[in-house]
């Protein structure tokens, strides 16, 4: 049953994560190009646009309970599951919804990337 | 990709690996908080490691935004896991810690990945030239994924 319990918490991180990397991302390609905005306006009007998008807010907020269903999490289960799983399938997630969210081409090369990555995470963090 | 957008990645990649070790540092210094003191997280932050570490997460996460702004989620996430090598590599020669061979291949496979994703573009969506009423508009959606 613990088991159940683990993996039902990695999936929580897991989607927590990627909605709020989704939302953040969406909300920073409304804002537009930062270093342009910054020679043209100041910072202040980049914080004030960025603010103002609801998705960052959102965004903000999956961020935050991303981090703490892994703040519970750890204190039941295993790091050296929860840590690795979350991590690595959180870049398989987000190449899966930049796709379908973002709009962003995902060829070959990029899901390569992100299953190596993937990979690589999973046996660092392990 | 300019000088300056290497630069805002580089950022995001060091703030990160940074803002993780000095927080752990620190936490570690803290010690184990319990469910029944949740106020001991405030008294957390006078710990001085873990206010650095903070302070650089924040800036991990502007630069982050930053780099969100001019590139793909899926060019940005794997572009700055050399964070992940980073902290390997301190680990081994800066602290002089154990890295098991199965870690030297977690490095190489990130190293890997982000060699595959860094020849390729930064940005191939152009959603954000779009107002934003559109984005649940089918046609834009699919316009987007053939762009």
């Amino acid at each position: 049953m613990i088991h159940v319990y683990t993996w039902g918490a990695i999936g929580a991180i897991v989607l927590a994560s990627v909605l709020g990397d989704v939302l953040v991302a969406r909300a920073m390609k409304q804002v537009g190009d930062v270093h342009v905005l910054w020679e043209q306006h100041g910072v202040w009007t980049i914080v004030g646009r960025v603010l103002r998008k609801p998705r960052f807010l959102l965004g903000v907020m999956a961020m935050a309970v991303a981090f703490f269903s892994l703040l519970f999490a750890l204190s039941w289960a295993d790091v050296s599951l929860v840590g690795p799983a979350a991590a690595s399938l959180t870049f398989i997630g987000n190449a899966f919804a930049a796709r379908i969210f973002l709009h962003e081409k995902v060829d070959r090369r990029r899901w390569i990337a992100a299953v190596l990555v993937a990979g690589g995470v999973a046996l660092l963090a392990g | 990709m300019t000088f300056r957008k290497y630069l805002v990645l580089a950022g995001v990649t060091f703030f990160a690996a940074a803002g993780d070790s000095m927080l752990s540092y620190g936490m570690k210094q803290v010690g184990s908080i319990s469910l029944n003191h949740l106020s001991s997280v405030i008294l957390a932050i006078l710990n001085p490691w873990v206010a650095v570490g903070i302070l650089l997460l924040l800036a991990f996460f502007a630069s982050y935004m930053t780099a969100l702004s001019w590139a793909d989620l899926t060019y940005v996430l794997p572009a700055t896991s050399v964070g992940y090598v980073l902290l390997a590599l301190i680990a081994r020669f800066a602290l002089h810690e154990q890295v098991s061979p199965l870690r030297w291949l977690g490095i190489a496979l990130i190293s890997g990945g982000v060699g595959f994703v860094a020849g390729g573009p930064a940005l191939t969506s152009h959603s954000h030239e779009q107002p934003c009423d559109t984005d649940a508009h089918p046609a834009a959606v699919s316009s987007g994924v053939h762009s």
